[in-house]
């Protein structure tokens, strides 16, 4: 599903990960400053490797050597970011058919229904995202990235940024997602209680490299 | 109430042409420059600001006669725009209108530029991870983000537009049903012995128009804000 093999060079900061995963949720575990952005961001082709390669679902986006980088746009990869980044010029509504509309995929509206009724937004559809709750935003931001119909879904500390009783409200959409909505997913964080609920897979990142990989279990 | 005569009225229906026409053609200019020095480093970026910023701070008689040279019958521009395109500058309303343009092009640009700038580049990435190509994102997510500062710098350059006198007049004269804008009306008014009643009918309007577009931009930059916050 996903190989990454990339080395890059921060400032002072190296960084150089490699590993594959197969799993539904693979989680990518660290300190802050472990590398863990980097690498996601990587993944999403906002940073660019210095050297290696990434391949997501067969197709290699990046190959340093074959000088191949596929543009973000170009990824077929949905991105929730820690702090939603919902446009503030569209309601609810317009920002989940972004995606699609930007793809220049044809509506489907049972997915879209589905999508709603999962994340519990319906009531939203006619807000701005200025008149939403942190929860609610982050709950719009994994709908507009499901919405575009990812290949892979990337989640950058989508609950790094929500006190603990937002976090509890969130964390059960996140396990539904994970077990509906058929979307490999790469989900960052540092707490430990988040990735044993949710992740099937552990890349364990300290200070730019991979120390250990496996099932949930290496979280011990 | 006033009693404008037709003299006068052609000075403002043409000064509201000239500036209405400069500040139409100059603002998709101006947000593709404004674009480019928000969001770009490329190799000579400083002179290229420093330029649009010259008639800023250039004598505006300086700009006019840079804008003879060039536009004129016999400049560069002018003669091969002349001689291939049929398009005259010299001494017709269209010279005013390029001489107006250019000189409230800094204006006009620095409120666009301003309100890119302000813009979260992370809101432009998230499009792009949505599949946005860079020319989807900036229509639709930077421009109407910006648009408040978009309707700024046009009104404050239309305002200016429509006061210019200095270049206008140097590049195109001071010809009535032509070039004669309302500044110039004025001034040759005030030469003019009696000329004063007509010279103050011409302030007046003057001053209103003014403030009808201080008034209108407040307005859409009060609305365009409101839009954008969802209040």
């Amino acid at each position: 599903m996903l190989h990454v093999d990339v080395e890059k060079q921060l400032g002072e900061f190296s960084l150089h990960a490699s590993f594959a995963s197969e799993g539904r949720v693979t989680g990518l575990f660290g300190a802050s400053g472990a590398g863990k952005s980097s690498l996601i961001n990587m993944i999403a082709g906002l940073l660019r490797p210095d050297r290696g390669t990434i391949v997501i679902d067969g197709e290699t986006v990046d190959d340093t050597a074959a000088g191949i980088h596929v543009p973000t746009y170009r990824r077929r990869i949905g991105y929730v970011f820690q702090d939603a980044r919902l446009f503030p010029h569209l309601n609810v509504a317009q920002n989940l058919d972004y995606g699609r509309r930007m793809n220049g995929l044809a509506p489907d509206p049972a997915q879209r229904t589905r999508v709603v009724e999962l994340l519990d937004i319906g009531a939203l559809l006619d807000r701005r995202p200025g008149k939403l709750s942190g929860g609610e935003r982050q709950r719009v931001a994994l709908g507009r990235a499901l919405l575009s119909k990812p290949r892979l879904l990337l989640l950058d500390e989508p609950l790094g940024a929500l006190d603990e009783a937002r976090k509890l409200e969130i964390l059960p959409y996140l396990v539904r997602l994970r077990d509906e909505a058929n979307v490999p997913m790469v989900y960052v964080s540092h707490d430990v209680a988040e990735l044993r609920q949710l992740a099937t897979q552990i890349v364990m990142l300290r200070q730019g490299r991979v120390t250990s990989f496996g099932g949930v279990k290496v979280l011990t | 109430m006033l009693d404008i005569s037709p003299a006068e009225w052609t000075a403002i229906l043409l000064s509201l042409r000239v500036a209405v026409i400069a500040t139409l053609v100059a603002t998709p200019f101006g947000i593709a420059l404004a674009w480019l020095l928000a969001r770009r480093d490329f190799w000579g970026k400083s002179v290229l600001d420093a330029l649009v910023h010259l008639p800023l701070v250039l004598p505006p008689v300086v700009t006019g006669y840079l804008l003879l040279l060039t536009f004129g019958r016999r400049g560069l521009v002018g003669a091969f725009l002349a001689d291939h395109l049929g398009v005259v500058f010299a001494f017709r309303w269209t010279g005013a209108a390029l001489a107006c343009g250019v000189m409230s092009f800094p204006l006009l640009v620095r409120p666009m530029r301003l309100s890119i700038e302000a813009i979260d580049r992370k809101l432009e990435q998230a499009a792009e991870t949505l599949g946005a190509a860079p020319f989807k994102v900036f229509f639709t997510v930077t421009l109407p983000l910006a648009l408040p500062g978009v309707l700024a710098g046009m009104v404050l350059g239309f305002a200016k537009a429509i006061g210019e006198f200095g270049a206008t007049i140097t590049f195109v004269s001071n010809i009535p049903g032509e070039t004669q804008t309302i500044s110039s009306a004025i001034y040759s008014l005030i030469q003019t012995p009696d000329g004063d009643a007509a010279a103050g009918r011409l302030v007046i309007i003057s001053v209103v128009i003014a403030l009808g577009a201080l008034i209108a931009a407040e307005w859409f930059a009060r609305r365009a804000t409101a839009r954008l916050h969802g209040n």
